[in-house]
């Protein structure tokens, strides 16, 4: 707006429509509300359900019609489930907990340095690498996973490092970057002037410390949300252990809880509701520590794309 | 090229090394390979041997093959306009200025961060057909006087009746349409993005076409929808990607089943490359899937000229 009168009229206009909004009913608000309300229970009761059946003993859990408050409360339930052996579920959130520890770590490094490499240095065939990583985004990973397969299998068979069989494929390709996080990286990149790292560092300052000093400590909630979501992705995922485990020892929660319900399903829902709970636990609480971070992180992804 | 350009291209490739890296191990050389492999007789056992075209033809000529990419096509045909609707209206509702809103944006968020297994053996129990939630929610008296009327509308119509309890996976009519029914619960991260782009809709376009007069469907139809059409784009190109790969949710719950109804293409996929051990036979399906994603991105790219309106152009 470098033309003071239209900033004028711009001004009034709102003025006057606030006054007239200030009078007015706004009936689409109640509708909004009245909408938004029965939605809400609805996506709330699975929860509740969930909850309900996990606190209950089995014969109550499979009682007509069910009753949404369980009688008796049985807490019991999640300790069985802590403690079933078949199960092992210290040892499946061990596993999942390295994997997503491990590929939040790498993934937050390695897109944070190629997405400098985006944002802050100019060379030839810079758009062109970065039309390739914005495609590479697109390709399913159900495309990749037998010659990801293969390839795993080749290394452990031609090297002395393991592959197949190990946690290893599911967190070594994220110390390479994800398309994603580098994409949104770049994004937050770009808007930390280039005058700053200049300034702050004149004459022979090296990328390196430019990144280190200047870049990252400045890109804090970017950062955050990129861990955040890796760390989501590693939690949640089910194809990738699936093709890369055959060993329980190395099971996922993912793999565990589908392993436990394909041989108790349809029987024991009350300790299946209670480990699905306790499986997304951490997730809720997550969200509740970093809901900002979780929301603003989200609109980045959807607005600059 | 002069030396500073050299020495730029240097600082840079430096830094992009390791994804350069990734990309060359983790996905250009797994599609190079996949082509291969869709071109040889792989079982995993032995070294893959070339067969030409085999592959392929086999694949035209299996029905299973068809019925999986149909069981897809199907399932995104509902699923991908039914989620589009539903999160865009979510997030309509959500931008108005109600009591709460906040506690609202949260609840609808919160499903789409439930991990797909959890997910998963919550639906399996909410649908089941004897003692699910749903089912028993449906057998009160206020739901069957709603589908009695329902039911009277359908025959009307010359359609088929509602009959209850709904086997809702194990009714080969029904299991898809559950799935889909079911994928709505976590359409939460969309509505966030829809709602951070209305939330960047220019307020006094809004008001300035309020002021000449347009009501509420105008000013969404003619001002709202076209300044959120780049993320509509957006979510749309997104929704193809992953409706085209579902694999897990079918995979836990149904197994494919009753009768294949919810036999995906990725579960073909997987059994062929991992049960049956046809690898070679599996990589001509992820190609096959690979070109199909491709087209059709293409095909909303290409389509979205003429509805997508980016500001500032």
């Amino acid at each position: 707006m470098t033309d003071p009168t239209a900033t004028d009229s711009r001004t009034t206009t709102t003025r006057r429509t606030t006054a007239r909004a200030r009078r007015r009913p706004h009936p689409e608000r109640w509708f909004a509300f009245v909408g938004l309300l029965f939605i809400s229970i609805g996506f709330i009761l699975p929860f509740v359900w969930m909850l309900s059946t996990s606190l209950k003993t089995l014969d109550k859990a499979m009682e007509l019609p069910p009753h949404l408050i369980p009688h008796p409360v049985v807490v019991r339930n999640y300790a069985t489930v802590l403690q079933r052996g078949e199960l092992n579920f210290p040892l499946l959130t061990h596993n999942t907990l390295v994997v997503s520890i491990l590929s939040v770590l790498g993934t937050t490094l390695s897109s944070a340095i190629a997405a400098y490499g985006f944002a802050k240095i100019r060379f030839k065939g810079r758009s062109a690498l970065f039309g390739i990583m914005l495609a590479t985004m697109m390709v399913p990973f159900p495309v990749l996973m037998v010659p990801l397969f293969s390839i795993f299998r080749w290394i452990g068979d031609h090297t002395p490092i393991q592959m197949l069989g190990t946690l290893r494929p599911l967190w070594i390709p994220a110390w390479f970057g994800s398309a994603f996080s580098i994409f949104l990286l770049r994004q937050f990149f770009l808007t930390i002037p280039d005058e700053l790292s200049e300034a702050a560092c004149l004459d022979g300052c090296s990328d390196w410390r430019i990144f280190w000093q200047i870049i990252v400590p400045l890109s804090r909630p970017a950062l955050a949300v990129v861990a955040l979501f890796t760390f989501l992705g590693a939690w949640n995922d089910f194809l990738g252990p699936l093709v890369y485990i055959q060993d329980r020892q190395q099971y996922t929660l993912s793999l565990g809880l589908e392993a436990f319900q394909s041989q108790h399903g349809g029987t024991e829902w009350n300790l299946l509701m209670a480990a699905s709970v306790l499986v997304l636990l951490p997730v809720i609480v997550l969200f509740f520590l970093a809901q900002r971070t979780f929301i603003e992180g989200i609109a980045t992804t959807g607005g600059k794309g | 090229m002069t030396r500073k350009e050299a020495r730029q291209l240097v600082r840079g490739l430096t830094f992009l090394s390791p994804w350069i890296g990734g990309f060359l191990a983790f996905t250009l050389v797994p599609i190079v390979l996949a082509f291969y492999y869709s071109l040889c007789d792989y079982s995993l056992l032995q070294s893959p041997v070339l067969i030409g075209l085999s592959n392929y033809r086999a694949l035209m000529g299996d029905p299973i093959f068809w019925k999986s990419l149909i069981n897809t096509l199907i399932y995104a045909a509902i699923a991908l306009p039914a989620g589009m609707l539903v999160s865009l209206g979510l997030a309509i509702l959500l931008n108005q200025r109600t009591l709460g809103q906040p506690l609202f944006r949260t609840i609808l968020f919160i499903p789409s961060l439930v991990p797909t297994v959890a997910s998963a053996m919550l639906w399996l129990w909410l649908f089941n057909t004897k003692l699910g939630l749903i089912n028993t929610l449906l057998a009160t008296a206020p739901m069957q006087a709603l589908l009695g009327a329902l039911n009277t509308v359908l025959h009307a119509l010359h359609l088929p009746r509602i009959e209850t309890p709904i086997g809702w996976l194990t009714d080969p009519a029904w299991a898809l349409p559950s799935l889909a029914i079911m994928s709505l619960w976590g359409v939460g991260y969309t509505v966030v993005i829809y709602l951070a782009g209305l939330q960047d809709v220019p307020r006094s376009l809004i008001e300035a076409a309020e002021i000449d007069g347009a009501g509420a469907w105008q000013r969404l139809r003619h001002v709202t929808l076209p300044m959120l059409s780049p993320v509509i784009f957006f979510n749309l190109i997104m929704a193809i990607i992953g409706t085209l790969q579902a694999f897990a949710i079918p995979y836990i719950m149904t197994g494919g089943g009753p009768a294949r109804a919810t036999y995906f293409y990725t579960m073909y996929l997987y059994d062929n490359a991992f049960r049956y051990l046809k690898m070679g036979y599996a990589c001509s399906m992820a190609w096959i899937q690979f070109l199909l994603v491709v087209l059709l991105s293409a095909l909303a790219f290409w389509s979205s000229k003429r509805w997508v309106h980016y500001q500032g152009q």
